[in-house]
């Protein structure tokens, strides 16, 4: 029998349709993150007083299917400023979130989002990891694997040639401002509940004024990655989460 | 009665941004505009107001393009390499429409140039500067005290077409002292920034409000198609040039010379239009207050009466071009340029005696 995920799960309560035709690629992970937010921002009561910031990425049509107040996308890279921005300037109980991928906070945007950690600016970023560029059609990212094929390093990414990956999660973590730190992934359910539990404490420590807080997510990118979407799972399980291990990686209240 | 202090024009921008109920300022240090960053720094904090170092000019743009979304009067300042790194941004809100203010005190260029006065930076700042042909609104003062005054008719106009607006200074103006009325501007009541962000709970109607700079990919209740956007911005930019074109003229009605220019160069050119007239020559100017709108039609009619023209300007010739354009491309125009400076490394300045000097070359006969 097929199995209907709407009934069974729900539709989120913020959830809201355009007159303009949006997919996603089929196994695409960007709706799945995107309704761990959602579902945080219900559980959490924040959706009269969140502010999102939408990045330069594929969920980018986030912020504009979110019932919020939301604006995107903003320049590549350059969220963390624009809500740190809004931070400074807005009520103290706003909360102001970032959507971001990968290619956008850590090669692009990487002055933006380190320094929006050291200042222990009270937002909350989070960062989809796909391993690519997955809105240009898959060329190499600063998170891309040694030996992943992209089609900018259509051999492999070399350690000698294009040099090795960078872990955000663990980067922004070593950054004193930063109160929250941690990566999820959702190739199972077991992991979307984990992911979702460290989205939740992310927010809570904006909500308690704590600092920073940060949330990396893997993501299957199958058209990029010339998977199936089953394979693209075992493929984050297996080899990606090799390089990226999931876990907390900073979880204080004293800076 | 109105206080009268003694700053420089850098500091005017302060003051005027004060006088504007200006929120926040975010910026990077750079010469020479140093002191603005400074006295927002020792100003704004003590007075409630935010004030936040960034980390690079690419940082400050985006700084006002988030506190201008969530509905607050924001502004920064910079000097001509800064302002280049400004310019994807500045075009993203040109696009999302929401106001700022940004202050250029230009320096010699083109790259690291100088750290000290130039005029090199008019033509990008005119005609936009970033991607995807759009206007900025740009006021150029040519004392501290029109710096105070600007500063303030340039948070109106920002948020009464929604638009960026510079002001377009120079190393000399920015340093050069002078008496200031602290003078608050009256203007015409705005409505409320009802397109913020706020978190929707705290909107008028309880209902989302979503800004964003790629409207046209993305419906947006503003505009729901690309073309929807582009009418948008066009009507906006003829209203403006029809509105808002604001210059000074000084003694036309018998010139047979009119000199044309703006900052610290139409300081200079003041100063050799009554030396002119004190040895009898008939010299007239017309000081463009808004250098985009420009007024075109003024210096037009200066041609059709027969006038020779004089432009005044330190750089190869860009006001000049918004010059020729008002005169007809086949016109003779003359112009004082930065090869008239007095010596030739960085502290090479445009003096009057120099604009007098060609003045009589053209009419002195």
């Amino acid at each position: 029998m097929p199995v209907n995920r709407e009934l069974i799960a729900g539709t989120p309560a913020v959830k809201i349709n355009i007159p303009v035709p949006l997919s996603f690629c089929q196994g695409c992970q960007h709706g799945s993150a995107t309704r761990a937010i959602w579902e945080s921002i219900n559980d959490l009561n924040l959706e009269e007083r969140l502010i999102w910031v939408g990045g330069v990425t594929c969920g980018t049509v986030s912020a504009f299917i979110s019932d919020l107040d939301a604006i995107g996308p903003v320049p590549h890279g350059r969220a963390p400023d624009i809500a740190s921005a809004m931070r400074r300037v807005s009520d103290q109980d706003t909360v102001i979130i970032t959507y971001q991928g990968d290619g956008d906070a850590i090669a692009i945007g990487t002055e933006s989002l380190i320094q929006a950690a050291a200042r222990a600016e009270r937002i909350t970023v989070f960062m989809v990891n796909n391993a690519n560029y997955g809105t240009t059609g898959g060329q190499m990212a600063p998170t891309t694997i040694i030996g992943q094929k992209t089609t900018t390093s259509p051999s492999g990414r070399g350690e000698n040639q294009e040099g090795f990956p960078i872990n955000a999660a663990e980067l922004v973590a070593g950054l004193r401002g930063t109160a929250y730190s941690a990566r999820g992934s959702l190739t199972s359910p077991t992991n979307y509940i984990r992911t979702k539990k460290y989205i939740k404490r992310a927010f809570q420590k904006q909500l308690d004024n704590k600092g920073f807080s940060f949330v990396e997510i893997l993501s299957a990118c199958p058209p990029n990655w010339a998977m199936k979407p089953v394979d693209c799972l075992k493929w984050i399980d297996s080899n990606l989460t090799e390089q990226y291990p999931l876990g907390e990686f900073k979880n204080v209240d004293i800076l | 009665m109105e206080a009268t202090i003694f700053i420089d024009g850098n500091e005017a921008v302060g003051w005027g941004a004060l006088a504007a109920d200006c929120d926040a300022f975010f910026g990077y240090p750079i010469t020479p505009q140093n002191n603005i960053t400074e006295w927002f720094a020792k100003e704004y904090p003590k007075r409630g107001k935010v004030f936040v170092q960034t980390s690079s000019e690419s940082a400050s743009i985006n700084w006002l393009y988030g506190g201008a979304s969530v509905g607050k009067r924001v502004i920064t300042s910079t000097s001509s390499p800064g302002w280049a790194l400004m310019q994807e941004t500045l075009s993203h809100m040109a696009n999302t429409e929401v106001p700022c203010v940004i202050v250029l005190v230009q320096r010699g260029g083109p790259g690291q140039g100088t750290t000290r006065h130039a005029q090199m930076d008019y033509s990008c700042v005119t005609t936009g500067g970033g991607q995807g042909g759009y206007k900025n609104i740009v006021l150029a003062p040519y004392s501290s005290q029109e710096t105070y005054e600007l500063l303030q008719i340039a948070f109106h106009l920002a948020d009464k077409y929604i638009n960026p607006v510079i002001v377009l200074s120079d190393g000399i103006i920015g340093t050069t002292m002078e008496q200031v009325v602290l003078k608050k501007l009256k203007f015409e009541q705005l409505p409320e920034k009802d397109w913020a962000l706020r978190g929707k709970g705290k909107q008028k109607d309880k209902k989302r409000r979503v800004l964003s700079s790629a409207q046209g990919l993305f419906p947006t209740p503003r505009n729901p198609t690309f073309l929807a956007l582009q009418k948008t911005l066009s009507k906006k930019y003829l209203r403006i040039i029809n509105d808002e074109v604001r210059y000074e003229t000084y003694n036309l009605d018998d010139a047979d010379l009119v000199l044309v220019a703006y900052g610290y160069a139409a300081r200079v050119s003041i100063e050799a239009m009554w030396w002119a007239r004190n040895i009898g020559l008939k010299v007239g100017m017309i000081r463009p207050i808004t250098v985009w709108p420009f007024p075109y039609s003024k210096i037009k009619e200066q041609k059709e009466k027969r006038r020779r023209i004089l432009v005044v300007e330190d750089s190869l010739g860009q006001i000049f071009v918004d010059v020729m354009m008002a005169c007809g491309y086949q016109s003779e125009i003359e112009m004082v340029s930065c090869f008239d400076r007095h010596e030739p490394m960085e502290g090479g300045v445009i003096y009057p005696e120099k604009v007098l000097e060609k003045i009589r070359e053209l009419i002195d006969v």
